[in-house]
């Protein structure tokens, strides 16, 4: 009988704490595998424009960081090896790196493998009726000539093949999150690629780990009743040769892995529970068991697949013009009411200046803003301190920038107890609209490569 | 005041400009309760304001949960929306301080 795989992910988002792995390692150096993932919906978009300033930033640098940070592991003899999806829009730029980090480490030894494949920007600059928005039903067209990045969520093909031929370290672009899961599972317990069962159960276990501490009580609706909250564990899959797993967390770590926290992720950022589509197969998530099994141990079994679709999801995006949130705190009797007339003050000021914009929006934190003010416990005119939140949009970028130079002066025009302004002008963001689209999988060719 | 927070847990995260909020019962006879009163009309009521297209709700029996989606709810979402929630990572709370007088023949049968 093959023994479990033990997989753990030290990294739920580019911007996830930078010794997750280092501290992984040294609470449980018997993992398998490491997984990091590094991105979400729009974050290719953020390595576009860096990437036009610095042609060598077309990656997750923090990734060569996190490979520093694990030199003496391996040094020592560690055996754990790693998935990531780090590589962005250069994977091959990436795994360069990594290669010449670990040869300052003198870990030559140690092999480097590239998944590249996915950016399908030519093809869908190319245009066609298939790229409608999957969303809206929109046309591509309009927004084909403002397209930054296009890129297919590849499944775990490439992964398996490069990991089957030795590779200790996989870089990957856009890959579907699960797939990071998956690959290291096919690998090891040689599963087919129509094992949709065992997939399934790999994918479900993939899902789990992706969002790092969000699997061990991180985010969770009771919080606050968790042991160690400073301190959560990242979480560990325990794949089983029939696809289940046990979900757990390295031994002396804060958090909770409990049937509800388990729960609550199995359910994160899901549409149809019966048609979880990924890349490598079709999930449903009605056919689950989730039960204890012993302390900070929950077991997850009975997913079952299906095929995976003909088509690969993709992730475009295209510029969208410029944005800029400046935030000011008002204290004192009526806080929001004066919070609310400075922050349409500002806007009106601008507007008479000349500035348009497509949108504008003026928030008073405290008076649950963040839900439009659908939830209130207290009446408005009973707070006595906000967080006066003014955001404007536009085409270009000049009235943004306008808007920014007029967030400061309230201090003097605005009413008495306005603060909190001491972190200087707010920045001029750019925008990128989501454009999700289909492509059919015959038209992307997947390519691993060992550097 | 009794909210739903007192018989259920939730989770919300979004795709684009959509989220989802799965709704746990916590207990069986929690999620029986909440599986005959918490409709999708009734989620799209209370979102109706942040501008939600129609709700739709998928029934996970074998985790004792509901899971609705709420399309167009983020205003365009990630970095589209000028919002300070364009991720929905507060609509999971905002339902469970839903008062269980707001639903129909609200007796949830906690014991």
């Amino acid at each position: 009988m093959t023994r479990p795989l033990k997989i753990a992910n030290a990294s739920g988002f580019w911007g996830d704490q930078p010794d997750a792995a280092a501290r992984l390692v040294a609470q449980q150096p018997d993992l398998d595998f490491l997984t990091l993932d590094y991105l979400a919906e729009v974050s290719l978009s953020i390595m576009a424009i860096t990437r036009a300033k610095d042609p060598a930033a077309g990656y997750a640098r923090d990734f060569l960081e996190v490979v520093q940070s694990l030199a003496k592991f391996w040094q020592g003899g560690g055996k754990t090896r790693i998935v990531t999806n780090a590589g962005g829009l250069d994977p091959h730029a990436c795994g360069a790196a990594v290669r010449a980090e670990l040869a300052k480490a003198g870990l030559t030894h140690l092999k480097v493998a590239v998944v590249s494949g996915d950016d399908v920007l030519p093809l869908v600059r190319a245009g066609g009726p298939d790229f409608r928005n999957l969303e809206t039903g929109a046309e591509l067209s309009a927004v084909a000539d403002r397209l930054v990045t296009a890129n297919a969520y590849l499944g775990a093909d490439g992964i398996t093949a490069a990991l089957q031929a030795g590779a200790h370290i996989v870089v990957t672009g856009r890959v579907a999150d699960p797939s990071l899961t998956v690959g290291p599972c096919r690998a090891h317990f040689g599963w087919a690629a129509t094992d949709h069962d065992r997939l399934a159960g790999a994918t479900v276990a993939g899902h789990l780990l992706e969002c790092g501490a969000q699997a061990c009580g991180g985010f969770s609706t009771d919080w606050l009743d968790l042991p160690g909250s400073h301190d959560i564990g990242f979480p560990v899959a325990e794949v089983a040769a029939d696809g289940s797993c046990v979900l757990t967390k390295p031994a002396g770590t804060g958090g909770a892995v409990t049937v509800p926290t388990v729960k609550e992720q199995l359910l994160y950022e899901i549409g149809d529970p019966g048609n979880y589509l990924s890349p490598d197969v079709t999930v449903s998530f009605l056919t689950l068991r989730v039960e204890p099994a012993g302390p900070d141990r929950v077991r997850i079994s009975g997913a079952t697949g299906r095929p995976p679709p003909s088509t690969y999801k993709v992730s475009a995006t295209y510029r969208h013009g410029y944005k800029a949130h400046g935030m000011l705190t008002v204290f004192g009797d009526q806080a929001v009411a004066k919070a609310r007339r400075a922050g349409e003050g500002v806007l009106r000021r601008l507007q008479e200046a000349g500035c348009n914009y497509r949108e504008t929006l003026v928030e008073c934190l405290g008076t649950g803003a963040s839900v439009g003010g659908i939830v209130r416990r207290v009446p408005e005119t009973e707070l006595i301190e906000t967080v006066l939140r003014i955001s404007v949009a536009a085409d270009t970028p000049e009235p943004v920038k306008r808007f920014t130079r007029e967030i400061a002066p309230l201090v003097t025009c605005g009413p008495q107890g306005v603060t909190g302004y001491a972190s200087g002008r707010p920045k001029v963001l750019p925008v990128f609209g989501y454009w999700p689209c289909l492509i059919p999988r015959t038209a992307v060719k997947l390519v691993w490569q060992m550097l | 005041m009794n909210t739903l927070r007192t018989i259920a847990f939730a989770r919300s995260g979004d795709k684009g400009s959509s989220a989802n909020i799965a709704v746990f019962g916590r207990t069986p006879a929690d999620y029986a309760w909440l599986k005959q009163h918490l409709t999708a009309a009734q989620v799209e009521a209370w979102f109706k304001p942040l501008g939600t297209g129609a709700v739709v709700r998928y029934d996970v029996p074998n985790l004792e949960a509901l899971n609705f989606v709420l399309p167009g709810v983020l205003a365009g979402g990630g970095s589209c929306s000028l919002r300070i929630d364009a991720q929905g990572k507060t609509l999971g709370q905002a339902l469970l301080a839903m008062p269980l007088g707001l639903l129909p023949e609200s007796s949830p049968s906690t014991d």
